[in-house]
């Protein structure tokens, strides 16, 4: 008798959660939002010097040359934003990505984009380009993470399956990362294969307006092309040809998610270097939150991306190791076993 | 003075789906080849055929996801390519075989997608919408299922959700792959009767089907396919005859009447098939 109640009320709380009737789709973005702002906040405060919160708006502000105020425009600003912005285009991506296969595994970095995105990086770095243009990074970055996704397309064919997704994913990863290898292995000096390596960790220290500046044209783009997919990822949902029924252009909707994506990976991975799990962990998250409806995950999960890197770097910061944890270390840490976590359960629905 | 055009002018534009000389081919094999429809009458009309016979490809053929070799698919007239997208899709319903959902959204949500088309771009569902939606939940006797999760119904429950969002869309014509296959008799009367009403009001409703009194009860016409031809168009009456199932099938059947209506029953095998088997 017991037992049949509880597993009643449990059916209800479940079906609450998969129509999202706990938290409303306002609720979710609101909450996120002031996570945002106040992990900005905190991100602005901490670090090797703490800059006291009465302090903050002040040196934001000011434009003499005390310290306070340095460190403020010149270091955590631009970490905070660099944050919040390359956070939101990591989830933003995971949700499209993972909509448009429709499969909760899939991922900037698990099908090789951000890697693949590095190795641009790496190829502007190694050659020079980066000293012609400072566009160079960004543009060899979004190349690499475009060239990767047609890849996976034409390894996975048009309706992917989770192993095919993840087999070409590492097929992918690995190459990219064997010539990522020939680059370090074949640098002049130590030096700079040092910075490769530290690089490609990737992390927010250290990084100036420039950069922002350099990213955010890119990344704007790369989101408001995966933004203006909701409706077409709805209605994917009943796979490809029910979406062809219903007035979507299947080919109209790859071609905007995969450069969308290229775009916003490809630029935050040309000034953050590769954070991986972001894009894996957010959306699968926040699905049940909002009904799994794809079309509201997308701008969930941009937010949730941003609370979840800012979170991080903060975490980083936060930690006592010396040096600093690289960013992209720190979410891996957490990211991977999450992942496999996901791994057995996937199998477990399908088996 | 007569209103009929002078014979120089075009020929009157043909309502609905016409298909002419379509042929369809993957690589060597041709699956399509040669056929001629007109579906410019309400009403079911079933499409019947042994297995590879062609009846999914005709109609992902006549939706346009496929490439056509040779021949045309018009609808009102206008090739389906030449139409713009959204405007063919709120006239035009399709239900994919095996009734494909991959998140676990609720029914209610589902069945609003059929709504797609008919919203303006960046638009929310208005109340026209919200009553399309309802009409359809009740009319597939789903309502009650609308909070539930798609993903946790039955297969029966699951194809009539499916049949709801493509009636959501209010299309003039409808074409169902193979709704019933996977249904108990219950179920599968029932999805047929839903498709049977639907037709009241002028709509055109192409269904797929294995079960041939189904086949015999719930259609006003057939439309027989057998190695990617048409091997017989007509009433039910016409085509489910021994003779024409016997050439098609290889099964030898017993054709009955209950009451008014037909049924069809499927004996035992015959013909080429079983002779390579035995």
């Amino acid at each position: 008798m017991c037992g049949e109640a509880g597993a009643t009320v449990q059916n209800e709380v479940r079906d609450r959660l998969k129509s999202g009737a706990v938290i409303s789709y306002g609720g979710v973005l609101s909450i996120m939002a002031l996570a945002i702002v106040f992990l900005f906040v905190v991100g602005l405060c901490i670090g090797p010097v703490l800059i006291p919160l009465n302090h903050v708006v002040d040196s934001l502000f000011a434009t003499d040359n005390a310290p306070f105020t340095v460190i403020m425009q010149e270091i955590r600003l631009p970490r905070a934003i660099l944050g919040g912005v390359v956070g939101a285009s990591l989830g933003l991506s995971g949700a499209a990505l993972q909509g448009l296969l429709r499969n909760p595994l899939a991922e900037p970095g698990l099908i090789g984009a951000s890697s693949s995105a590095a190795l641009g990086a790496v190829i502007a770095l190694y050659y020079g380009f980066s000293t012609l243009s400072p566009l160079a990074l960004p543009v060899f970055a979004i190349v690499g993470a475009v060239l990767s996704i047609l890849a996976l397309f034409a390894l996975t064919g048009r309706d992917p399956g989770v192993m095919s997704i993840i087999l070409a994913g590492v097929a992918l990863t690995s190459l990219t990362g064997a010539l990522i290898s020939i680059a370090i292995n074949m640098s002049p000096d130590p030096h700079s294969a040092l910075e490769i390596v530290f690089w490609m960790m990737g992390s927010l220290s250290d990084r100036s307006m420039q950069h922002v500046i350099l990213a955010l044209p890119f990344t704007v783009i790369g989101w408001a092309m995966m933004m203006s997919c909701g409706r077409a990822l709805d209605a994917l949902t009943l796979g490809e040809e029910t979406a062809a029924s219903l007035g979507i252009s299947l080919s109209r909707l790859r071609f905007r998610l995969i450069v969308g994506t290229a775009f916003a990976v490809g630029a935050g991975v040309a000034v953050a270097g590769s954070i991986g799990f972001v894009g894996l962990v957010v959306p699968h998250l926040l699905r049940p939150l909002v009904g799994y409806r794809p079309s509201r995950l997308l701008m969930a999960s941009a937010l949730g991306g941003a609370v979840l890197l800012l979170a991080a770097d903060v975490g980083v910061r936060l930690l006592p190791v010396d040096p600093e944890f690289k960013l992209g270390v720190l979410t891996s840490v957490v990211g991977a076993p999450f992942f496999l976590a996901l791994v057995l359960k996937t199998r477990h629905r399908t088996l | 003075m007569s209103l009929v055009h002078p014979a120089h002018n075009e020929a009157p534009v043909i309502k609905g789906f016409s298909v002419r000389n379509l042929t369809v081919a993957r690589g060597d094999r041709v699956i399509l080849d040669g056929i001629n429809l007109d579906l410019d009458r309400s009403g079911v009309i079933g499409l019947i055929g042994p297995n590879g016979a062609g009846k999914t490809t005709l109609l992902k053929a006549m939706m346009g996801f496929l490439p056509v070799r040779g021949g045309s698919v018009c609808f009102d007239g206008k090739p389906i390519a030449a139409w713009e997208r959204t405007a063919l899709a709120c006239r035009i319903g399709y239900m994919a075989q095996g009734a494909p959902c991959f998140w676990p959204m609720t029914v209610e949500r589902v069945v609003g997608l059929g709504r797609t088309p008919h919203l303006r771009r960046f638009g929310r569902m208005v109340a026209c919408d919200a009553d399309a939606v309802s009409c359809a939940l009740e009319a597939t006797g789903v309502a009650h299922l609308r909070t539930r999760s798609v993903l946790d119904l039955s297969g029966g429950e699951r194809v009539r959700v499916m049949l709801a969002r493509a009636l959501a869309g209010c299309p003039e014509t409808l074409l169902a792959d193979e709704p019933v296959a996977a249904l108990d008799p219950h179920y599968q009367l029932q999805v047929m009767q839903v498709l049977k009403k639907s037709t009241a009001n002028g709509r055109t409703v192409v269904v797929v089907l294995h079960d041939l009194t189904l086949a015999a009860r719930f259609c006003d016409r057939l439309v027989l396919l057998h190695d990617g031809q048409v091997a017989a168009m007509g009433a039910p009456e016409a085509v489910l005859t021994p003779e024409i199932l016997e050439a098609a099938y290889d099964v030898t059947v017993h054709v009955g009447r209950h009451g008014n209506g037909l049924y069809v029953l499927p004996w035992d095998v015959s013909g080429p098939k079983m002779r390579a088997a035995v």
